[in-house]
């Protein structure tokens, strides 16, 4: 933690200028974490008047209901296939700008608009694509001799998350493998061109490990926010259903907290959600910590 | 580009035409939904070109008549919107670039302490702690009021780094000037630090604009009153009707207006979205 060479001798201005960001963190950040972390070890009697402290209870049992573990291994399966999704698609649309040299501008323009597209109206776009009876895609999916019904099957129901999120998230993933791709100094590849190595040969030796620290950190964001970021996407198409299918975590704090209004377990999940962000984030700041020169 | 070879280029202009088609499809299909009657959405298979009652139902969802559910009018619901991402980007900058320079331009007593407070809220977005949030906001009376919908989300420390780092390539010299010329700390963050910056709060604002825009989880726990339902929610009610069919066309209208807006300053304000994005990471 470096400050100015100078700085301004001033005793008390400095803690006014902090004290709206620290005001506001304290009190609607830290202290609810707090608090997230102190009521997953109580349990509250339904009216909310008492609670009494029970340990690891609700830990214990979230790690051996079914249902959770269910939950985190479609968050799992969910988190990693958006994810895959996406980023494949936004290599091949980078790689594709990235030879345009004119072009090349138009098409960032048309591609990089769903990223302002909220998540619940994804949901909504894809649910009506989908819907059964006026959905076009069901209806070629039907020509096909595939009945798609997401309400009813669990796998069907999935897949429209699956696509609903990956299709928002791509123009993020274009731009940042678009900035990547541009950073990669021209002169290796033309030194590769004059040694007779075709296009695809240097995309897979030299271009591709380059991207490396561009993808890694693409991948930690991308997980953090399928696994956040996509509650609105949920919550328009399937709401967790049908029979718990798409029930990802965050959805499952909501439902257990806010509608069940079991709030031991519904803070250990959250503390649980937590740690996993945690991780993600200690992991991603390193590696920006490297990459950044300050 | 290394070689010419017209093949390849080829190749890429189909690889992007057909991404650029499939990225748009969800969105011209409902556009040509809220360009049609209800009968003609319902009865299965929906045409693939625009149809005629485009003004008709646009005009209709904007017109106060068509709310329904208990819902306010969509107008009132887009104001809310407005407002709630308007007090976000104005919220979070001021907060942001005030404590960074903080961090940055002086040494006082707690300042790691300080930065690691506010570096925290990193690993803790809203949706990892709803609940106990949730209960704080009700404590302090803050259920249904736009300090309720937006506080909460203001804080957060990605736009502090963002102002942080770009501090920190800012010339010792500048200050120095400034303070032989005998400027006091506020003097040379107005008149100096603040100019510098514009490009950098430009960029955040379009950033932070969209992200307050899309909100969906925080309004629907804080908002119980219809007065204060915000665009996304009040969406998402349009299609969870309890009897009765969904209004298709009138939902598809409803949902390309409301992507209009952010969608509009994505478009527009490219650079500066680019910029803000690939600079805070986030």
């Amino acid at each position: 933690m470096d400050t100015k060479r100078t700085i301004f001798p001033n005793p008390v201005l400095p803690y006014l200028l902090l004290a709206p960001q620290l005001v506001i963190t304290l009190l609607f950040f830290i202290w609810p974490a707090g608090q997230a972390v102190k009521s997953s070890f109580e349990r509250e009697d339904p009216f909310g008047l008492s609670a009494s402290f029970v340990g690891f209870q609700h830990y214990v049992r979230l790690l051996n209901d079914p249902l959770y573990l269910d939950s985190l291994a479609r968050t799992a399966v969910f988190a990693v296939a958006v994810t895959a999704l996406s980023m494949a698609f936004g290599l091949a649309l980078a790689v594709a700008v990235n030879r345009l040299v004119r072009s090349g501008r138009v098409y960032t323009t048309l591609l990089v608009w769903p990223y302002a597209v909220a998540p619940v109206i994804a949901g909504l776009l894809w649910w009506f694509l989908f819907n059964s009876t006026t959905g076009v895609l069901a209806y070629f999916l039907g020509q096909l001799g595939i009945r798609w019904d997401h309400n009813l099957n669990g796998t069907h129901a999935m897949i429209l998350i699956i696509i609903a999120a990956a299709w928002k998230q791509v123009s993020y993933n274009f731009l940042f493998f678009l900035a990547g791709l541009q950073s990669v100094p021209h002169s290796l590849i033309e030194a590769a061109a004059i040694d007779g190595s075709g296009p695809v040969k240097r995309f897979f030796t030299i271009v591709l490990p380059l991207l490396s620290p561009t993808t890694f950190f693409l991948f930690i964001v991308n997980v953090n926010y399928t696994m956040f970021d996509t509650f609105g996407i949920v919550d328009a198409t399937t709401a967790g259903g049908p029979a718990q299918a798409t029930n990802i975590l965050v959805y499952k704090v909501y439902n257990d907290g806010y509608l069940g209004l079991n709030l031991g377990s519904s803070s250990a999940q959250s503390v649980l959600l937590m740690l996993i962000v945690v991780v993600l984030t200690v992991i991603q700041f390193r590696y920006v910590e490297r990459r950044v020169q300050y | 580009m290394v070689e010419n070879r017209p093949f390849l280029t080829f190749l890429t202009h189909l690889v992007l035409i057909a991404g650029v088609v499939i990225v748009a499809f969800p969105v011209y299909v409902a556009f040509i939904a809220s360009t049609r009657t209800r009968e003609v959405l319902v009865g299965g298979m929906i045409p693939l070109l625009p149809g005629g009652h485009l003004i008709e139902n646009y005009t209709e969802v904007l017109s106060a008549s068509s709310a329904a559910n208990g819902l306010p009018s969509y107008t009132l619901m887009a104001l809310n919107s407005l407002c709630m991402a308007l007090i976000i980007t104005c919220g979070k900058i001021a907060i942001s670039i005030l404590s960074a320079f903080a961090i940055v331009y002086f040494r006082f007593r707690f300042r790691l302490l300080a930065f690691w407070i506010i570096f925290i809220t990193l690993m803790l977005p809203v949706e990892v702690r709803i609940i106990p949030t949730y209960k704080v906001v009700a404590d302090l009376g803050m259920l249904n009021s736009y300090p309720g919908l937006t506080v909460p989300l203001i804080a957060s420390a990605t736009a502090t780094f963002l102002f942080r780092q770009f501090f920190m390539t800012v010339p010792d010299e500048l200050m120095e000037a400034a303070r032989v010329d005998g400027s006091g700390p506020l003097k040379f963050f107005r008149d100096i630090l603040l100019p510098l910056s514009r490009t950098n709060i430009a960029a955040l604002c379009v950033i932070l604009f969209i992200y307050g825009w899309i909100q969906y989880l925080w309004p629907l726990l804080v908002t119980t009153d219809p007065g204060y339902y915000t665009l996304m929610m009040g969406l998402k009610r349009m299609v969870a009707v309890q009897d009765g069919e969904v209004q298709w066309h009138l939902v598809m209208a409803g949902a390309i207006l409301a992507m209009l807006p952010p969608v509009l300053v994505v478009i527009l304000m490219q650079r500066l979205f680019i910029r803000g994005l690939t600079e805070t990471e986030k």
